[in-house]
């Protein structure tokens, strides 16, 4: 047993310390907004914020995130008012939006620390993300715009 | 009362009853498709329009949605032969159904084939619509107006929902006239995608998604090797493990389902995974390589084994006869697919009958594949798309839906099958490697005047048994017949146990690398420009109408693709400006899945790697019906050719794939991301592909200007400078 803080709800799981948080929050907590794609913190699929830190939940042991305030895409914002989740859908920027979620996530982070990055700064932090349909460019530019949105 | 909340299957009841509004059911037939794609397909379709009585218009989307974004693009032919208002507008994914005709997605053929039978549907039930409000105010249909679902005619005025239960009693008319283009309001306008609020706050239902009550959860161990077998399983170490309630042999099912596997099903997923490690299992070996594959196929090129596919003119006389000839072999590796979910299905196999819920491209194959399969009757067997996280092919094939409905069978549970990467990668249906040796012949004035290619592959139609094995590996190479004057092109099928699938356009894909790079060699030892060069080859007026009925409308025009190498050569400056300092420009065009696509790319060389860093792409797709829509397939037609030029390579080794997850398969990240500009040609001829054509120019665009900066040509891919 051990307790998580999941979007600021406190959630009491049956899953053994070393399951990666991952599955639990897709299986045991039916949260299935953040997703699988390496199992290894290679592609970004599965990037939620722990105290506000970017992590890949694919390869971090449950007992690694005890005590931390986690954050997924379902608890971004309480209706998708986030910057980035509009920006996202004024840029079309998902095909088949799979990634998304651990885009999304990643970019959050990135505009915690950083109210106006550079695309420099976009690709250190968006590096981690793999999108196979190519919406890089639409990336960028949404999280520009975001970062607009954030500024004003 | 809205329909939208009524279950699909009730809709042709429920169309009379007052209250559910108006629900139409079109269904045009046309002639056989071909499994997987290629553009010689058409599709019967059909298509149900709902019209709620509170107003809302419920289009079934019958194609699935893997990126491309036909959940909204489907939608606005329906709404804008309907005059709806777009905003009332909802999608519902229809399930397996003879109703909607034949429902695979492949070959970016979904606008194309929906074109026709969706704006039917949508003037239909306008027709209807309007023949309501006509008889209730007692006014010619002719006279009455339309705008944004609301009828008028002088002071009259109803909603669509308002005439919904009147519409839905009339006789469906028949040839209903459709809307002059001139006059289209929703189609040629950017639509903002209708999925993308659900994505964003992370609601949306992939097949990795699917929850059933009482679900089990199965990893399956594969035979590492192609064609390989169990020799022996000890599963009592995994039987024992936490969660886990049993392990399932599984047999192979033909090109169906290649893998014999081993399955461990258990209680989470990460249980199962933890069992499968558990298994103790010995596997046939294997003795296959990507090197004997090559040596096989370079043996049926020289040897003369390789059949004459095309001969047009004296090939051997004009070779013989011209001023200067060239030549070169040229080679493109397997690749994998690599959609960022990987594979998954959900079966529950009951006495009832099966029900599946999978990320699919073509729900025809896996219903009837999972009724032979467990031995059901083909009408008791129900078939939910999900939403597909990348599909490009590899989500043609029912494998994976097969492993979970045998899965649910054994157990007698409902079962979620999850692959790894590492299965994704290992047990995938690959893009086939091929080798061509091409030999071209100029005249003394520079033209090319002969073309001999001889191409050998493990072609993709022999795996899955078709008998003419160059018919899936030769296309866009065969087009060159028509322009060159002799032109001869022999294919020789490679035997090779690998299974061999549709990877995003196909064999476009590494043709046009070879053709447009040996197009290239050609233009320099012409001491031509090569886009000058390429022009030269397309006569004005030259049109070639291709022998299918059913292809007529779309026959090949040498003006529309001189039209897009025009557009991509003066948007990127080509010859009027020159590119920064340590980059050069390369240019590549292909005519595939009937639309035409140009490319110019600016590259340099940075720590010892190309980096591309802007392509100009134009596209002439027809009727351009979602532009932003096209402009976001060809941006990721372009990152998956580029991925591939750069990295993309699978190899062979003991019968097995040697990559197996994002470090040796790895993808192009965001810091290398070129800025890609998206033109598209206006046009008012039928909507063709746009999911594919983005993708062939870019490998040999990359490669040509990479010639520039190093004087050495690049002629296999992926493209690594040594």
């Amino acid at each position: 047993m051990a307790t998580l803080t999941i979007n600021g709800k406190t959630a009491t799981v049956n899953a053994a310390p070393d399951t990666p948080l991952l599955w639990v929050l897709r299986d045991e907590l039916t949260m299935t907004g953040t997703k699988f794609g390496c199992g290894m913190g290679l592609c970004g699929a599965c990037t939620v914020l722990a105290d506000g830190e970017p992590v890949r939940s694919c390869s971090t042991p449950l007992a690694d995130v005890a005590g931390k305030k986690i954050t997924t895409i379902e608890g971004l914002s309480p209706n998708g008012s986030h910057p980035l989740q509009k920006a996202w859908i004024a840029e079309n920027v998902p095909q088949c939006g799979y990634c998304q979620a651990g885009q999304i996530m990643s970019a959050a982070a990135l505009l915690m620390k950083n109210r106006k990055p550079s695309d420099a700064d976009i690709d250190e932090a968006m590096n981690g993300n793999l999108c196979r349909c190519g919406t890089y460019q639409r990336i960028r530019r949404a999280i520009h715009r975001a970062a607009g949105e954030v500024q004003s | 009362m809205s329909v939208i909340k009524l279950d699909r299957r009730n809709f042709v009841k429920l169309a009379s009853v007052a209250g559910a509004g108006l629900v139409l059911g079109v269904t045009i037939s046309t002639a056989k498709a071909k499994k997987g794609g290629g553009p010689a397909t058409e599709h019967p379709l059909g298509a149900f329009v709902a019209v709620g009585t509170d107003g809302v218009i419920t289009v079934y989307v019958s194609k699935s949605d893997m990126g491309q974004g036909v959940r909204t693009s489907l939608p606005m032919i329906v709404a804008e032969e309907l005059d709806a208002d777009w905003k009332s507008v909802r999608i519902r994914q229809a399930d397996l159904g003879k109703e909607f005709g034949r429902q695979g997605t492949g070959g970016s053929s979904s606008i194309r084939t929906m074109w026709k039978p969706l704006r039917t549907a949508g003037a239909t039930a306008r027709a209807m619509l309007v023949g309501a409000a006509a008889a209730k105010w007692g006014v010619e249909a002719k006279d009455i107006a339309v705008a944004n679902g609301v009828v008028s005619h002088g002071s009259h005025k109803a909603t669509y929902g308002e005439l919904a239960v009147e519409a839905a009693k009339l006789a469906v008319p028949k040839d209903v006239a459709l809307k002059d283009p001139s006059k289209f309001t929703i189609i040629g306008k950017k639509a903002n995608r209708l999925d993308t609020p659900d994505l964003v706050v992370g609601r949306s239902q992939y097949g990795i998604d699917v929850k059933v009550p009482g679900m089990l959860y199965a990893v399956v161990a594969r035979s590492p090797v192609f064609d390989g077998t169990i020799k022996s399983v000890d599963a009592t170490k995994a039987k024992a493990m936490p969660g886990v309630r049993d392990v399932v042999k599984i047999d192979p099912i033909g090109t169906d389902l290649p893998w014999a596997g081993v399955a461990v099903v258990a209680d989470s997923t990460w249980a199962a995974m933890k069992g499968r490690e558990a298994l103790d299992i010995t596997w046939s070996e294997g003795t296959e390589t990507t090197d004997a594959l090559r040596a096989r196929m370079d043996e049926l090129i020289t040897s003369g084994a390789a059949k004459r596919a095309h001969d047009v003119g004296d090939v051997e006389a004009a070779l013989g006869a011209a001023d200067r000839r060239h030549e070169a072999r040229y080679e493109v590796p397997y690749l994998a697919h690599a959609c960022m979910e990987p594979m998954n299905a959900t079966a529950s196999v009951t006495r009832d009958g099966i029900e599946i819920w999978s990320p699919t491209q073509f729900p025809d194959w896996i219903g009837s594949s999972a009724a032979k399969a467990a031995g059901v009757a083909p009408e008791k067997v129900k078939v939910h798309v999900t939403l597909l996280g990348g599909g490009f092919g590899r989500r043609a094939n029912p494998d994976f839906g097969l492993e979970a409905v045998l899965l649910s069978k054994a157990v007698g549970k409902p079962v979620h099958v999850q692959w790894t990467r590492e299965d994704d990668m290992q047990h995938d249906y690959y893009r086939p490697p091929s080798v061509h040796r091409m030999t071209g012949g100029l005249d003394a004035n520079g033209r090319l005047v002969a073309w001999h290619h001889r191409m050998s592959s493990p072609s993709i139609d022999a795996y899955f048994g078709e008998n003419d094995a160059a018919g899936s590996e030769i296309g866009g190479i065969d087009d060159l017949r028509h322009l060159i004057p002799a032109f001869r092109l022999e294919y020789g099928h490679a035997q090779s146990a690998v299974p061999r699938g549709w990877w995003r356009s196909v064999e476009n894909s590494g043709n046009a690398f070879v053709v447009h790079s040996f197009l290239d060699e050609l233009a320099h030892e012409a001491g031509r420009d090569p886009i000058e060069f390429r022009l030269a080859m397309l006569p004005e007026g030259k049109v070639v109408v291709p022998t299918e009925e059913r292809q007529k409308d779309y026959a090949f025009s040498a003006d529309r693709l001189r039209k897009v190498i025009e557009i991509a050569r003066d948007k990127s400056g080509w010859g009027s400006s020159r590119p920064a300092a340590g980059r050069a420009r390369g240019f590549a065009a292909w005519w595939s899945f009937l639309s035409y696509a140009a490319e110019v790319v600016e590259v340099s060389i940075e720590g010892g790697r190309p980096r591309v860093h802007r392509v100009v792409a134009a596209i002439d797709c027809g009727t351009p019906v979602n532009p932003d829509g096209i402009a976001a397939q060809v941006e990721g037609g372009i990152v998956y050719g580029l991925t591939a030029a750069l990295d993309g390579e699978i190899t062979i080794d003991g019968g097995k794939v040697a990559q197996s997850n994002f470090h040796d398969y790895p993808l192009l990240r965001m810091s290398e991301m070129p800025v890609v500009e998206v033109h598209i040609v206006p046009s008012t001829a039928p909507p063709t592909g746009t999911g594919e054509p983005g993708l062939p120019p870019l490998a040999p665009a990359v490669a040509n200007a990479l010639f520039v900066l190093t004087g050495k040509r690049m002629r296999s891919l992926p493209l690594r400078i040594t």
